[in-house]
């Protein structure tokens, strides 16, 4: 175990591939983390069924560009324009599930909202396991999920410089969303003070409604991307969500590029576990800088002022 | 609600001279908001019996009383924090009792909250521009309005909130109620906390807000400072009004039985202030 160790840790370019592979897995998580960050950060609300949000529009992408595909359009422009198609309706999807059942749930005790998105997500389970069966699906993308750029000594795929630059887009584009635009000064005046927040004008429930439907706007995104990459079932969302989790408590709570930060770290950690140490071990590595990181700073890399 | 430093009522200034005449007699007609037997509960709590209260337009009116005479608990039953009966609150002849807080500000009334709550995340321009984000009123405020009114907030506008003075955050606290031009404008405790010579500050602008036709409500711990802006005074004790009148007509005497109610103790100023009340009511403070 030594000697793979310092095989790796001693090899410029395996350390690269770690850097890599890594790199990209990681934007893949900061993309599963970006809406829950997104929720949490505006209502306090923890979405227990967002690894489950993420399968559900997988498998709706996957509908989608399978009847795209069947019409007889390009492999390689399906789940782009599924994607067009899924994110108003998965859009429309998040606001009414925050205004007819999570809004009622959101109160001085965390209690409900946690048993509620634990329903859900054991309704959305049960639910697409009945009708798309246990078995696994892929989102087909053609000659795009095997073609890649030669960088010399490997090919790096162009699947996941895809994936890197749509999490560097989505957090760049939520950011914008945030710091320069009308609605993101409700939504965060409504995190600020919510008491307040009311006497300008502003509806809590809609600001609330609202940011659900962005948060699964970027839930579809995290579902083509994952579901282009890779295979799925109905049963992959707590999964999803932990790493999610994750990634959102090392960046630091409320922080947008922590949380992209956090990813990664999480992506080169694993990526680095299962190198040195053997394929066995790549998802305890994460789960292990978790802890560390947790340890050193409770608070994630890039805390937020306050809270 | 914090303890006020300095609760003794120190009149020895004549705040009398502040103002040169009473305010002409209000036509009830005209009140642009006003309450009749407001009541309120926190819980089983009942925290105010009974208020009547008018403001009419263009007028300011200072409400004063001791800490937990339900100062506050009034302003937020005005704009819907505490809910009403519909009928118990009016503003511009609506019943606007039973109305969500988030409905205020279009029709016209915005609150500067005690102890300023600045949206902390968000930067001094950030937070007088959703003051006025959710209402299409037209009016005289706008953000140059304010940095006009206020200089020291153009400076400043790109700081967060927090990193200013207790003063400015004052300022960016009413500038961000201004913004959304409102007919009624209520003040709870801006002098809190804060330097006198700061305190001069911040009500120096009041005759500018209402020359611009905005009729305000201060509520006030600070009796000198309520008696020189105000048109007329309420005096709140245990959850009631215990006097009104213009600052004119009320003696000190008066004032300091209806804020501590020491005229007779449990029997909140029956004779003294109460028979007076009446009296200067009947004396113009109050026309209908």
């Amino acid at each position: 175990m030594i000697d793979q160790l310092l095989s790796v840790v001693l090899d410029p370019l395996r350390l690269l591939d770690i850097l890599i592979d890594g790199i990209s897995s990681g934007a893949q998580y900061a993309l599963f983390a970006a809406g829950l960050s997104l929720i949490f950060g505006i209502m306090r609300l923890v979405n227990l069924a967002h690894g489950d949000f993420i399968i559900l529009a997988a498998y709706i992408l996957f509908a989608i560009s399978w009847v795209l595909g069947a019409l007889g359009l390009p492999p390689e422009l399906n789940p782009l324009l599924a994607l067009l198609i899924a994110a108003p309706l998965l859009f429309a999807l998040g606001y009414a599930v925050q205004r007819g059942v999570l809004n009622n749930t959101l109160g001085k005790d965390i209690l409900p909202p946690l048993l509620v998105t634990f329903a859900l997500s054991v309704i959305l389970q049960n639910g697409l396991f009945l009708i798309f069966s246990p078995d696994t699906r892929s989102i087909d993308s053609g000659a795009l999920s095997t073609a890649g750029i030669n960088i010399g000594y490997r090919q790096v795929p162009v699947l996941a410089l895809t994936t890197v630059g749509t999490a560097l887009a989505v957090i760049g584009g939520l950011q914008y969303l945030f710091f320069r635009t009308a609605l993101g000064r409700d939504f965060r005046a409504v995190s600020d003070d919510p008491e307040i927040a009311q006497l300008m004008g502003i509806n809590r429930r809609q600001v609330f409604a609202l940011s659900m439907g962005v948060a699964m706007v970027v839930v579809a995104i995290a579902g083509v991307m994952f579901g282009v990459a890779g295979s799925f079932d109905p049963y992959l969302g707590p999964s999803r969500l932990l790493s999610a989790f994750e990634a959102v408590i090392i960046g630091g709570v409320g922080s947008l590029w922590g949380t992209l930060a956090g990813g990664i770290v999480l992506g080169i950690s694993e990526q680095f576990g299962s190198r040195a140490f053997g394929e066995e071990f790549k998802q305890i590595s994460g789960h292990v800088a978790f802890l560390i990181i947790l340890l050193l700073r409770p608070r994630g890399l890039f805390p937020r002022d306050k809270d | 609600m914090s303890a006020t430093p300095n609760p003794t009522p120190n009149l020895t200034a004549n705040p009398n001279l502040a103002r040169t005449a009473p305010a002409p007699a209000a036509q009830r007609s005209g009140a642009v908001l006003d309450t009749t037997g407001l009541t309120a509960f926190y819980g089983d709590f009942q925290a105010l019996f009974g208020v009547d209260f008018h403001l009419d337009a263009g007028e300011v009116v200072a409400i004063i009383g001791a800490n937990g005479a339900g100062k506050s608990t009034f302003l937020k039953s005005l704009v819907g924090l505490i809910g009403n009966a519909a009928d118990m609150v009016h503003f511009d002849g609506q019943p606007i009792g039973a109305m969500h807080p988030s409905a205020g500000v279009g029709l016209g009334l915005a609150l500067v909250p005690e102890g300023r709550r600045l949206f902390s995340s968000l930067t001094v321009e950030e937070n007088l521009l959703i003051g006025g984000q959710h209402t299409r009123r037209e009016g005289p405020w706008s953000l140059e309005a304010i940095y006009d009114l206020f200089p020291v907030l153009g400076e400043r506008r790109n700081n967060p909130g927090q990193a200013l003075s207790g003063g400015q955050q004052q300022m960016v606290s009413i500038g961000r109620a201004l913004m959304s031009n409102p007919r009624v404008l209520l003040c709870d405790e801006i002098s809190l906390g804060l330097a006198p010579i700061v305190i001069r500050d911040i009500y120096a602008c009041v005759p500018q807000i209402r020359a611009e036709g905005t009729s305000i409500v201060v509520v006030e711990q600070d009796i000198n400072q309520a008696l020189a802006v105000a048109d007329r005074v309420y005096c709140f004790q245990e959850g009631r009004v215990s006097l009104t009148g213009t600052p004119a007509a009320l003696t000190r005497e008066q004032i300091k039985a209806a804020y501590f109610g020491l005229a007779e103790a449990g029997q909140p100023s029956k004779k003294t202030a109460k028979s007076k009340a009446i009296k200067t009511k009947q004396n113009g403070g109050r026309g209908a």
